[in-house]
């Protein structure tokens, strides 16, 4: 899963995984914020191409990486997501804080 | 452990299945599965599907994390109760954990009592948003039980109605 982890100029590129959910998400923040840390980078890219489900898991992911860069300044940004991900980043009111794309 | 004395009130119950796991998380990914796996002889559409599946996760997930707080035990365990009547499908969901103390505060969005985990607060409401019906029952120490509806197939039954 390292692989889903790419950093490209000033983002962090994560691909999501198929599902997401408590079990998934644990790995997916603490391995996002040792890139944030180590990396320095200032913006988050959550990449949704492959994934199918996603529960309010995801939102906890999202909102966690946002707290910690939005206050430098940096933004996170939602990409390929499909109607039933944008409903649920919907739901959480996160479409004011999060680039939906 | 509090049991739902009225499931069977109204409709006649047509199927009916039972799971009993271990509360650990890799079961999360299983429990939806299941319950979306036995749906299926209601011809669901896809987004239905994926309601059932959101909501069942949400519900299992509170169990494993906030009912047993997270702790792997041999006897910490989730059964899940599905039954089937005409074209409507009930879930109850339960644990005999901590329970919760007042349940109109868990139930508020953004409410979590685990932060640090870095829970959304999102659970009971999207319970809610994606099932017809909720309901909650526990008492501390009690375990809880989550209850939901969910009709299927909305529109043909529109389409009788009128």
């Amino acid at each position: 899963m390292e692989e889903d982890f790419k950093v490209i100029d000033n983002y962090l590129m994560i691909r999501m995984p198929d599902e997401i959910d408590h079990h998934q998400s644990v790995y997916i923040s603490k391995n996002a914020d040792k890139y944030i840390m180590d990396e320095k980078v200032g913006n988050v890219v959550f990449d949704f191409e492959r994934t199918t489900f996603m529960d309010s898991s995801g939102i906890g992911i999202i909102v966690g990486r946002y707290k910690k860069i939005a206050c430098f300044g940096g933004k996170v940004y939602a990409i390929n997501t499909d109607n039933r991900i944008r409903r649920v980043l919907m739901l959480s009111g996160l479409h004011n804080v999060v680039e939906i794309m | 452990m509090i049991e739902i004395v009225n499931w069977k009130r109204g409709m006649e119950v047509k199927n009916e299945m039972q799971l009993e796991f271990r509360a650990i998380s890799d079961n999360e990914a299983f429990a939806r599965t299941a319950v979306a796996a036995f749906v299926a002889q209601l011809n669901p559409t896809l987004e239905e599907i994926s309601d059932i599946k959101t909501a069942v996760s949400e519900a299992v997930t509170n169990s494993i994390i906030h009912g047993y707080e997270g702790e792997d035990c041999e006897e910490n365990r989730v059964w899940i109760h599905c039954f089937i009547k005409e074209d409507v499908l009930e879930v109850d969901i339960k644990d005999s954990g901590v329970g919760i103390g007042d349940i109109d505060k868990a139930m508020e969005p953004l409410f979590t009592t685990k932060p640090e985990l870095e829970r959304s607060g999102m659970g009971f409401s999207f319970m809610e948003a994606f099932m017809d019906d909720l309901e909650v029952y526990s008492e501390p120490g009690q375990g809880t039980t989550v209850h939901m509806v969910k009709k299927l197939g909305i529109t043909p039954w529109i389409a009788d109605a009128e």
